[in-house]
């Protein structure tokens, strides 16, 4: 590895000390680790969406070779390998309905891919072939396989609960001042978005290797895992294992984007057949099973109203959401809408706010975050009707949104939204001229207006899209208050080794987001020190017992502020050690680029790194003062953190085929103060593409049984570097008020800003048609429908 | 996923895979390269009791030549061979540049022409290129060898008038002179086309993928051409005699729609006013 | 071991390999489960991915879609290997501009992504940007939106993003 910066801190463009054993092959990932004697689940899943299991007959699989057991979930259930269903932490309402959710399906199933028997047996080609020999008779039940058919109610996913709809959530104090607005607005838009439903698709499947130690009685599982510390906790609620004996892994894990957030039942078996059977036990999900194994995100119908006077300013907002649960609420299902609710009004002020949402089940894969979790969808819902609203008004979008920015534009903090919650600081106007002008929307105008004035068959698109996300998850208070389960600090210990180097142990998991980069940034900059010197340990509960993982946009704004605030308890308390040395009061020692010194004396000083062995050794400490430097913080954040930014999506469409290129992204966003601009910029990067392929490429198809008709990364279209353009960038920097690192947070910023920018885009092009919108993906068949129906139907 | 079990004969030349082949029948399965066979076997949707391997017979079943008139491609021929020969982007430069449109860099360094062909699948390229330059399918059997006409070859959805023990050994084609053009739409650039169409030589052969259950011919925009129809007229038919399927990426009625308008675009491509 | 397995000498980076095999056996898995070699990492079940991609004889190719027992014969680089076939003690240059890049976050599809790149280079040398984004089309990522994996593979073949 080159190390091209020895002394990179905060706001420095280090390169990742993660790199090396990634781009060697040297990095360990779940199916990378292998244990003697292991045995391999086989899942046999549902092929049904709906349905009673009248037998499962597992005697031809059982007398294969290979095969030392096949069970079916009755027999699961009978042997106690679990004391309670899978766990919903987020029960949004006292009255949410929650049907039990069992690892494996005891007597009725409710989507396809649900397990109904586990085979083991040695090999991973042994499980596969038993479970294909594993027959199972099913009785149909009507499959509820969309969001209309649950909102109609007449079938039901779950035949006791007597209907569909698990809760009724709303922000909602003043219907009636609701209503009024638009009965007096001049100009109102009524809007029915569809959010389809998404297959994550982290680029490495999910695994799980449960180790037990028969005569201990522990069990370490290594799992694929965003939340190893939460998985903890809920496998020892789950299989009644206790906590202490049970030690939870994630090694390298190949991104997870919401998907390897939950707690799922291969993870439970894993552990509870381990610890029952004093085997390793082991699956690999496969790429095609994951569909059913893995929840998917999205999954929402938003109507969206906006009310305005006559130049277009906001007088009333009005949101109901249908979202669809899938079959069970799964660790935070019922939550991922409500994390938008806050967020419909964008970065709009509106007298009036109204926010309803009801979540409904299906006979589908459940559903529960993915990248953004409910804030994309809000995004993508108030920008792509402030574009409609312009339209009605008759000015450019870009005005529509001058006009309604929070405070006009203009810098503020600490500003209450409709919804009751304070923004913790924002400037949007910047980030909007900003991004006009790198992407020349003047010339790529002048262009689109030549093109259709000539009549050419490639029109041109601009779109624009300014988004505030609610990150840095969460202050424990205002979790408890919307009734989720856990709190929403982060834990860090900042230890200085006798050698003088410093061990960071904490409790956010990463999964590519370069956090032991970040991290040692931190670390160098606080302490004055390499960040070579600084070793960053994570994502184990031996040696990270507490901590609350990575989602939200939550790692730097919580996680890397407990960092910053352990190192300076260290810093503290070395700074006795040194005034001690100097026989000098400590508040007359100064700390600077990682040396102490008296003021006035500079000729007298000690290096921080120094002084680790000397709080090791402890010869000569200054009385009552403990040996070592090891300093630990949970942080609680007083408040979210709200990151904002502008994008511009450049669209070319061939009008006779449909076909959508994107041909240019211009992203300015402001997520406070940068730890590390390069990690930024990747971040917003993966995010853009991650939003964009929703817009054109991606959406989970079901059937009208609830089969899911794309499984496979054949047929599921995640894009490739071809589909996808350079990405310009660029910052504006807004700190955050919440923490004393200014931070926001931007692992899911690219993600809330793209889908709305990249659709709006397309209707932009379609415009002359008078198209005012069109359904997620864009997809050539649909852009194309769209013309012809504008025109009047004739291909 | 993972294939279920079966027998592995590696052919050490043509006569021990046809000897395999005629033992097996229809329980066994030839493999070139392999990368229409194995993701078929890995979803199980394919479970020969036997694979003939014959992927390393080289020799006269890999290489272009071209004399008299004729090019000349072993069947076992990858498509990146195809793709980079200087001969063949001579003597018939749709091909070579047809090769280049397959799958990805990856797929093209390990699969086959003849593989390609034999695989029969409506919604590949080659298979589409090959009938509109009128190429001659070579295949040998147990009674020796036989010469099928590709526009002959083709019988259905996978299938072909390859016999269970015959093999494809060769692919001739006539030196092609003239415009040609090949328009392939998808959605991402390693997929298999939504639609495509081939023109060759100035619109003698015009050819279809993915419009049906086999590659097709365009008979009737070949001959509006030939009677000198112009571009946009002669595209209009290109979807008459078609049944395309409809799937996620697209339904017949779009497919049709897409056939006339990159017909068009290709006609007017290879130099059809 | 069932009965119709059959033994192969594979050579990768260099080693030769002597395995019992199953004919159905995937290269992919002979490399990770027989020979341990887990740099190469699977992503897909449709060839769609390319996070399996290997070198075969120089060239890329996905080894979820070849059997063991087709590589015999063949010279195979896996990630490992790749920084061997070059001189120096440090990484390939092509690993070492995907780091310097930042053209990687979680890493998954980096082993596959970099060997597509390596043999990419090696059949088309004078790529540009849009040559580089379609040569690449058979390698997904979902961390990076490709961005920074177009400037590295630009970058290690001399042409700055």
């Amino acid at each position: 590895m080159t190390i091209t910066d020895d002394t990179a801190g905060i706001g420095s463009r280090m390169l990742r000390k993660e790199d090396g054993a990634l781009v060697t092959g040297e990095a360990k990932f779940v199916d990378d680790i292998h244990s003697p004697g292991e045995l391999w689940m086989g899942m046999v899943r549902s092929t049904a969406a709906h349905a009673r299991i009248v037998s499962i007959d597992v005697s031809a699989a059982q007398d294969m070779p290979g095969v030392e057991a096949v069970h079916t979930g009755a027999e699961l259930a009978a042997m106690e390998l679990w004391v309670a269903p899978l766990p919903c932490a987020w029960p949004v309402t006292d009255d949410m309905a929650n049907p039990p959710h069992w690892p494996v399906a005891p007597e009725t199933v409710h989507h396809v891919g649900e397990i109904v028997a586990v085979v083991l047996a040695d090999s991973r080609y042994a499980a596969a072939d038993a479970v294909e020999h594993v027959i199972v008779e099913y009785e149909s039940l009507a499959a509820v396989a969309s969001i209309d058919q649950a909102v109609a109610d007449t079938e039901h996913a779950h035949t006791d609960l007597g209907t569909n709809k698990a809760y009724t959530w709303a922000i909602d104090e003043d219907p009636e001042g609701t209503q009024a607005a638009f009965d007096a607005a001049a100009h109102s838009v009524v809007c029915r978005f569809e959010q389809q439903r998404l297959i994550p698709a982290a680029m490495e499947p999910r695994g799980v290797l449960a180790l037990p130690s028969p005569m201990g009685g522990d069990v370490t599982l290594y799992s694929a895992s965003q939340v190893p510390h939460i998985l903890k906790v809920m496998a020892a609620a789950t299989t009644g294992i206790p906590e202490q004996k049970i030690r939870v892994v994630a090694p390298a894990v190949g991104g997870g984007f919401g998907a390897k957030l939950n707690i799922n039942p291969d993870e439970i078996l894993a552990i509870s057949l381990a610890n029952r059977l004093g085997r390793p036990v082991r699956w690999t999900e496969s790429r095609t099973e994951a569909a059913g194994s893995t929840h998917q995100g999205r999954g929402q119908t938003q109507h969206i109203e906006l009310a305005s006077d006559s130049d277009g300013r906001l007088t009333a907002i009005r949101v109901k959401l249908d979202a669809d649960m899938g079959a069970y609420m799964m660790l935070i299902t019922p939550g991922v809408p409500l994390l938008g609710s806050f967020l419909y009004h964008g970065v709009y002020e509106t007298p009036k706010f109204s926010f309803t949402c009801e979540g409904w089940f299906t006979n589908r894969t459940p559903t529960d975050a993915y990248r953004g979790a409910g804030r994309p969808e809000a995004s993508y819902a108030i920008e792509r009707a402030m574009d409609m609203l312009s339209y009605e008004v008759g000015i450019s979008p870009e005005e529509i949104r001058r006009r309604n920015y929070i405070n006009g534009g203009e810098p503020f903090e600490m500003w209450e939204n409709p919804a009751g919650i304070f923004f913790d600081s924002g400037h949007y106007l910047p980030t909007l001229d900003r991004a006009l002008d790198m992407a020349d929307v003047a010339g790529l105008r002048a262009e689109q207006q030549r093109r259709r004035d000539a009549g050419e068959v490639k029109q041109l698109g601009i779109g624009m899209c300014t988004y505030v996300e609610i990150c840095g998850l969460a202050p424990s208070r205002a979790l408890g208050g919307l009734k989720y389960a856990a709190g929403g600090w982060e834990h860090a210990t900042v230890r200085l080794l006798p050698t003088g180097k410093v061990e960071v142990v904490s409790g956010s998991t990463p999964h590519g987001q370069g956090h032991e980069t970040s991290w040692s940034q931190i670390i160098a900059t606080k302490m004055g020190i390499s960040p070579h010197d600084v070793t960053v340990l994570h994502s184990d509960t031996a040696i990270s017992p507490l901590g609350l993982d990575t989602y939200g946009s939550r790692s730097l704004a919580v996680g890397g502020v407990a960092i910053s605030m352990a190192a300076e308890k260290v810093i503290e308390k070395a700074r006795l050690i040194a005034a001690h040395q100097f026989e000098a009061a400590p508040e007359d020692v100064e700390f600077e680029a990682g040396s102490f010194s008296v003021a006035g004396t500079p000729s007298k000083s000690v290096h921080i790194q120094e002084l680790g062995f000397v709080a090791f050794a402890a010869h000569d400490l200054p009385d009552g003062l403990e040996p070592n430097l090891q300093e630990q913080v949970s942080f609680d954040p007083p408040n979210f953190a709200f990151p904002f930014g502008t994008h511009v999506a450049v669209v070319e469409i061939d009008e006779d085929t449909g076909g959508v290129d994107l041909i240019g992204y211009f992203a300015v966003d402001d997520c406070g103060n940068q730890v590390n601009p390069l990690i930024v910029e990747g971040q917003v990067h993966g995010g853009v593409v991650q939003g964009a392929a929703q817009a054109l490429y991606e959406v989970a198809v079901y059937d009208d049984q609830a089969n899911i008709a794309n499984p496979s990364l054949m047929d599921y279209l995640v894009p490739s570097a071809a589909e996808m353009p350079s990405i310009t960038t660029d910052f504006t920097c807004t700190p955050s008020t919440t923490n004393p690192l200014g931070v926001k947070g931007v692992g899911e910023a690219g993600t809330i800003g793209s889908a709305a920018a990249v659709i709006n885009a397309v209707v932009d092009a379609l415009r002359p048609h008078g198209i005012t919108d069109i359904d997620m993906p864009a997809t050539p068949m649909r852009v194309r429908r769209a013309i012809e129906a504008a025109r009047g139907g004739a291909s | 996923m993972i294939p279920a079990a079966f027998d592995y004969v590696r052919a050490g030349s043509v006569e021990e895979a046809l000897a395999a082949l005629a033992e097996h029948g229809d329980d066994a399965k030839l493999m070139a390269g392999g990368h229409s066979l194995i993701p078929l076997m890995r979803y199980r949707l394919v479970t020969p009791g036997v694979v003939v391997d014959v992927g390393n017979l080289n020799g006269d079943l890999r290489g272009i030549s071209v004399a008299d008139g004729t090019v000349r491609v072993g069947a076992l021929t990858r498509h990146s061979e195809l793709e980079h020969s200087a001969e063949l982007a001579d003597a018939c430069p749709m091909l070579a540049h047809v090769a280049s449109m397959v799958g990805d860099p990856a797929v093209r360094h390990r699969g086959t022409l003849g593989g390609s062909l034999a695989h029969a699948d409506p919604a590949s390229d080659l298979p589409a290129a090959v009938l509109a330059l009128g190429a001659t399918l070579v295949a040998r059997g147990p009674g020796g060898e036989r010469e099928i006409a590709a526009a002959d070859f083709f019988t259905g959805f996978l299938e072909s008038v390859l016999a269970d023990d015959e093999m494809l050994t060769e692919i001739r084609l006539p030196v092609s002179g003239g415009g040609w053009n090949y328009q392939k739409f998808n959605r991402r650039a390693q997929d298999w086309a939504i639609v495509g169409v081939a023109v060759a030589e100035n619109a003698k052969g015009v050819s279809l993928v993915n419009m049906g259950s086999t590659p097709m011919r365009a008979t009737a925009v070949e001959q509006a051409v030939a009677a000198g129809a112009s571009a946009v007229d002669a595209a209009a038919l290109a979807a008459d005699n078609a049944s395309p399927p409809s799937d996620l990426n697209g339904d017949a009625e779009y497919r049709g729609h897409l056939a006339r308008v990159l017909t068009e675009r290709a006609l007017k491509a290879a130099g059809i006013a | 071991m069932p009965a119709n397995a059959v033994r192969i000498r594979l050579s990768v980076n260099g080693r030769s390999h002597d395995l019992e095999v199953e004919p159905r056996t995937l290269l992919v898995h002979a490399l990770r489960d027989e020979i341990g070699l887990t740099g190469t990492n699977i992503g897909c079940d449709s060839s769609s991915c390319g996070a399996c991609t290997i070198l075969v004889d120089g060239q890329s190719a996905k080894s979820c879609t070849m059997l063991a027992v087709q590589a015999e014969g063949c010279d195979i680089t896996t990630i490992e290997g790749l920084a061997d076939t070059t001189d120096g003690d440090g990484l390939h240059p092509m690993q070492q501009a995907f780091h310097e890049c930042h053209g990687l976050q979680c890493g998954y599809c980096t082993p596959g992504m970099i060997l597509a790149s390596v043999s990419l280079l090696e059949e088309y040398p004078d790529l540009d940007e849009p040559g580089v984004r379609v040569g690449l089309e058979g390698n997904l990522c979902r961390c990076t939106g490709y961005h920074n994996i177009v400037k590295a593979v630009l970058s290690a073949a001399g042409k700055e993003a």
